[in-house]
């Protein structure tokens, strides 16, 4: 009876940061009329990153906050600014951080030479591989 | 192949493997720390959240001494647990200002009648406009505000009693 009344209760529960009452903001789930612009802001918007949901861009996200940036992104490419302003803006807000975009900041130089490194590591095997078969 | 090199993979295994056992053990911190800190506000005119109480703009905040501006939401829970450290900031001469996000008049309104009311004028953030100008990334947050409307620190999460020495001490600072 005890552990009924507790199931009960934590299905009664609200999740803790509980959405609120107000509708979706008008563009977070309407297109844009001109499609190119909709294009830019659909290619923006998957390339930044959801403050609620932190592994999701904006346009896959659900949370109300990034409704909110949605309709930001769109009313403001509707204005006629450039997709590159925008992010930067939210840059300047929430630092790197918000951008999927990788920058050439240092923290992000190993992500640079990665594939580069990779190749060489491949192309030495090779000729190891090459320089063996050779001597047998 | 030579022994050494056989040990590779088995010696990024357990780099893996405790990369792993590290992150388990200390999470890592989900905060975003807004970048307009030390920084002037931007520009911002909110309308009343309720008729109670005026609204407010980016001058509200720049009145030569430094204030909180508590970003909140009726419908956020740890929102009202705040209410009664904010109260007592306010009792001992903070002087507080609010942003509402996507709050309606009616909710607030019975809010802060259950919560307490320590604010002096209270934003509508409809959209989240502000708040996202602002580099907040939720509710509640709290902005320390000095007198020429610079930015001089951010709260993440709901204040604590522990907080309250800390935040006069800051206020005091921000002088």
């Amino acid at each position: 009876m005890k552990n009924a009344a507790l199931l009960f209760t934590l299905l009664l529960a609200q999740p803790l940061f509980a959405d609120s009452n107000l509708p979706p903001a008008y563009w977070a789930n309407r297109e844009l009329p001109n499609p190119r612009q909709e294009a830019e802001a659909q290619a923006l918007m998957e390339q930044l990153r959801c403050l609620v949901c932190q592994g999701q861009s904006i346009a896959d996200s659900d949370a109300e906050l990034a409704g909110d940036m949605r309709d930001l992104v769109r009313r403001r490419i509707a204005a006629g600014e450039k997709p590159s302003v925008i992010r930067s803006w939210l840059m300047q807000r929430y630092g790197t951080w918000i951008s999927y975009k990788p920058t050439d900041e240092p923290a992000a130089w190993p992500l640079w030479l990665a594939p580069l490194a990779l190749l060489l590591i491949g192309v030495w095997l090779i000729r190891r591989r090459i320089k063996l078969k050779a001597s047998e | 192949m030579s022994r050494g090199l056989r040990l590779i993979p088995i010696i990024l295994l357990l780099f893996l493997l405790s990369g792993l056992a590290w992150r388990l053990i200390k999470p890592a911190d989900t905060a975003i720390p807004s970048q307009m800190v030390e920084r002037q506000l931007p520009q911002f005119e909110l309308p009343p959240a309720m008729p109670a109480k005026p609204g407010l703009s980016a001058a509200d905040l720049a009145t030569g001494e430094p204030r909180l501006l508590n970003i909140f939401a009726s419908w956020c829970v740890p929102c009202a647990s705040e209410g009664k450290v904010l109260q007592e900031l306010q009792r001992r001469g903070v002087k507080i200002d609010s942003i509402a996000v996507r709050d309606t008049p009616e909710a607030l309104t019975a809010f802060l009648a259950r919560n307490g009311d320590p604010y002096e004028r209270i934003g509508a953030d409809r959209q989240s406009d502000v708040q996202i100008a602002l580099g907040s990334s939720g509710v509640p947050e709290t902005f320390l505000i000095d007198g020429h409307g610079v930015v001089r620190r951010q709260y993440i999460g709901a204040l604590n009693a522990s907080n309250i020495p800390g935040v006069l001490q800051e206020l005091e600072q921000a002088r």
